[in-house]
């Protein structure tokens, strides 16, 4: 071999073997690709959907619909409301079970993590044995437990069981007292307002103080009685606004107060015990994550018990804990969906379910359903990610 | 300062020249009775604790056995049995799930060719033991056995083949735990591959592969399985040419198929970050590309990593395979569904039984797997315990 000559340029090589060459090529590649099965797709749908006869575009949203939907949250009818209207009813529905599921799942979740952690064994068994149960038999068989085997065969009406305080539990639902608002209720919402205003004031007094003198005010204390005590008030002032309708059985069903649907019931018990399973898992991870010396560091510091959680253990398990919990608020929104195996009104089995069956316009339900969950799933990420990255640990 | 010496000390009455006898600890201190005090009475909010936990275990397990041992009805020929004309309380109707497993397990599958779907379970116990066992020989000929021969075996045992001269069975018949596993194998089978092949197009240095994956993962990603079963569904005859309807079981696979895919990706992808950027400058220096590279130093290892991931997301996988019943596919859940409007076994507790049977046949392969993946992580963490 001859001594390669040291000042040439580098030789040039094949164009086939410049990774810059290539790598335009196989994107170029993709995109040919991509675009041929889009296309292909497309004219196929547009070819089929003529050949059925089926209409096209977003018109039908402005269409009368036609049928009812038991449970809704705004004014909805089957002879006078469109198909838009009944877009917005399931989405309501979804967003009412997902938004109390998540917050009833929080707290489930969060006393069920600590309870597998606690020093008394019997309970940690029971946390255990519940979330093992729980996590390992599909969400949809337990949602048909709850609703085919425990509530439908509850008695009917005129045998309720009677939970007191006006309630009553009976195979059409769960039927409670409703409230109902007389003049001067706005008293209350504004003085509810103006307690949760004082309560942040006098935290950030409280603390501005603390910080400069080092003394300690009792806020939670002060904000309980802000919140729970001003609007207390207001409602005695204002000459009790608020009355209480209650249910009463005339003939064969409740007349009178709120009526909570089995379906709804069953999904929301079913959604909150699974991902509470989930949650408790992720909370123990979280708390077993922060390492005991943290714990006795403080404990060095002269913090007692409560603090040492409040103010040491806890914000650093939240970091762990945060992540993976944002996915499980995502699984719960998602998994409410299931609810059109239970015939719980939501936004799939309205839209996707009678919308879809009465209108056949596949492809427009089908992208605007996928674009509504898609949209909640990407702006939970965006809220949780800058949580996230306020509680972060800041390296360097 | 008095120092006693030898002697001195062995003339003294009260020095003890040989060792006390060992003396039982403290029945207080040690042994069940103070374990039960630490551990369930330590402090009175604990004994409450103690006493809640005791009702809770009182009010849920009696009645569950009583309802699906004690009572349970274990024999019978159809409902009579299992009613309560005699006035004693019936539980569980177990005879009802006895006369119904053949079609819990094969659907409608024809009775005289079930032999095929029994040597289908049988190579897919095969494959997937040879997968699970880390220190079974030949491991790369077992993930092509199970990658390759076992799909297309199977494929040719349960539909049969016209050129093989193998009878057709339509896949209308088929149901039970047979489409379960079907379908949750359909998708670990595709699904590592194609997530492989994402989590490299999202990790890839080519922005139009990086921005294709990345669309893809979030996409399906981000909205319900239920939805993606629905596309499947009614647009994918939509898509292809007038002509061809895909086959009603093969459209939610695809779907299936698809939404596993996006998921093994991003676990996939976690263990492809975890290689330290050593072991790729490391192949790089050594003058493999790409995909040599990936084939023979990085996915080796990252694949390890993340088997509990992988796991894991079969499990959920699993559970999720239930949801094909929703758009009419007949899987384990709805096979008892069907059973339940059948009226030689129409009684009070049949529905219980029914679900009870699947929820104990989810819990049992659940369970298993989820024991199966703390031993791996276990396994891999022997490596950074010291």
């Amino acid at each position: 071999m001859s001594s390669i000559p040291q000042t040439a340029a580098p030789p040039r090589g094949s164009l086939f073997y410049d990774p810059r060459v290539r790598g335009l090529a196989y994107q170029l590649l993709l995109v040919l690709g991509l675009t041929f099965l889009i296309y292909s797709a497309a004219s196929n749908a547009i070819e089929n959907l003529r050949a059925a006869k089926i209409a096209s575009g977003f018109g039908f949203l402005s269409t009368t619909s036609g049928f009812d939907i038991n449970q809704r949250l705004i004014a909805y009818s089957a002879a006078t409301s469109t198909y838009g209207e009944a877009f917005i009813v399931g989405l309501l529905n979804t967003l009412l079970v997902a938004a109390i599921g998540i917050v009833l799942a929080t707290i489930l979740g969060f006393v069920v993590g600590i309870a597998r952690l606690s020093s008394n064994w019997i309970v940690a068994k029971v946390a255990k044995v519940y979330v093992e149960m729980i996590r390992n038999v599909p969400l949809l068989l337990q949602l048909f437990i709850w609703y085919n085997a425990v509530l439908k065969p509850l008695p009917p009406p005129r045998q309720s069981l009677d939970l007191g305080a006006g309630f009553y539990l009976n195979n059409r639902g769960l039927f409670m007292p409703d409230p109902v608002f007389g003049a001067g209720a706005g008293f209350i919402g504004w003085a509810l307002v103006a307690g949760i205003a004082g309560s942040i004031a006098f935290r950030i007094w409280a603390r501005k103080q603390q910080e400069a003198t080092g003394r300690q005010f009792p806020v939670g204390l002060v904000a309980l009685g802000l919140i729970i005590g001003l609007p207390v008030v207001t409602f005695f002032a204002a000459g009790s606004p608020i009355t209480l309708n209650y249910p009463s059985l005339r003939g064969f069903n409740f007349a009178g107060g709120l009526q909570i649907f089995p379906e709804f019931v069953a999904l929301l018990v079913g959604l909150v015990t699974y991902t509470a399973a989930f949650i408790a898992e992720i909370v123990r991870a979280g708390i077993l994550a922060v390492s005991r010396g943290q714990t006795e560091a403080a404990h060095s510091l002269g913090l007692r018990n409560g603090p040492t959680l409040r103010l040491v253990v806890i914000p650093q398990a939240m970091r762990v804990i945060v992540p993976p919990l944002t996915s499980q608020y995502l699984n719960l929104t998602k998994n409410s969906s299931l609810a059109v195996a239970i015939g719980y009104p939501d936004l799939v089995q309205v839209f996707m379910g009678t919308v879809l069956n009465q209108t056949g316009q596949a492809v427009e339900v089908i992208a605007i359903t996928m674009a509504v969950y898609l949209t909640i799933s990407l702006v939970t990420s965006l809220v949780m990610n800058i949580y996230n990255r306020r509680v972060a640990i800041v390296e360097r | 300062m008095a120092i006693a010496t030898e002697p001195v000390a062995h003339s003294v009455a009260y020095v003890r020249a040989a060792p006390v006898d060992t003396q039982p600890p403290p029945t207080l201190a040690r042994g069940w009775i103070a374990w039960v005090r630490e551990h369930l009475f330590s402090s009175p909010a604990n004994a409450l604790l103690t006493l809640i936990a005791l009702y809770v275990v009182y009010s849920v397990v009696p009645p569950l056995a009583k309802f699906f041992i004690f009572d349970a009805v274990w024999d019978g020929q159809d409902r009579t049995a299992c009613l309560a004309d005699g006035g004693q309380e019936v539980g569980a109707c177990w005879a009802y799930v006895k006369a119904k497993i053949f079609y819990f397990v094969y659907g409608s599958y024809p009775f005289d060719l079930r032999w095929r779907v029994n040597i289908v379970f049988l190579l897919g116990a095969v494959g997937i033991a040879w997968m699970l066992w880390l220190d079974a020989p030949r491991r790369n000929l077992g993930a092509f056995y199970f990658f390759v021969i076992f799909p297309i075996a199977s494929f040719l045992l349960l539909r049969g083949s016209d050129t093989f001269n193998i009878e057709r069975v339509d896949t209308s018949l088929w149901g039970g735990i047979l489409v379960t596993l079907l379908v949750s194998l359909v998708g670990i089978v595709f699904s590592l591959p194609f997530g492989i092949l994402l989590a490299l197009g999202r990790r890839s240095k080519l922005p139009v592969v990086r921005l294709v994956s990345v669309i893809f993962i979030e996409i399906v990603r981000g909205v319900p399985l239920i939805t993606v079963l629905f596309m499947a569904n009614t647009m994918l005859p939509l898509f292809l040419p007038g002509n061809m309807s895909p086959d009603r079981l093969l459209r939610p696979l695809v779907g299936v198929a698809l939404f596993a895919s996006a998921y093994m990706a991003e676990v996939v992808r976690g263990g492809l970050q975890a290689i330290p950027k050593g072991q790729y400058e490391g192949a790089m220096s050594l003058g493999l590309g790409y995909w040599q590279m990936m084939r023979l130093i990085i996915l080796p290892q990252a694949l390890r990593i993340v088997i509990p991931g992988i796991v894991n997301t079969f499990i959920g996988l699993f559970k999720d395979t239930t949801l094909v019943s929703i758009v009419g596919i007949f899987d384990l859940l709805k096979t008892v569904e069907a059973t339940l409007v059948d009226p030689t076994w129409a009684t009070p507790v049949t529905r219980a039984t029914g679900y009870a049977f699947a929820a104990i046949f989810y819990f049992i392969c659940c369970y298993g797997m989820s024991r199966y993946s703390l031993a791996v992580e276990r396994r891999l963490a022997a490596g950074q315990k010291r």
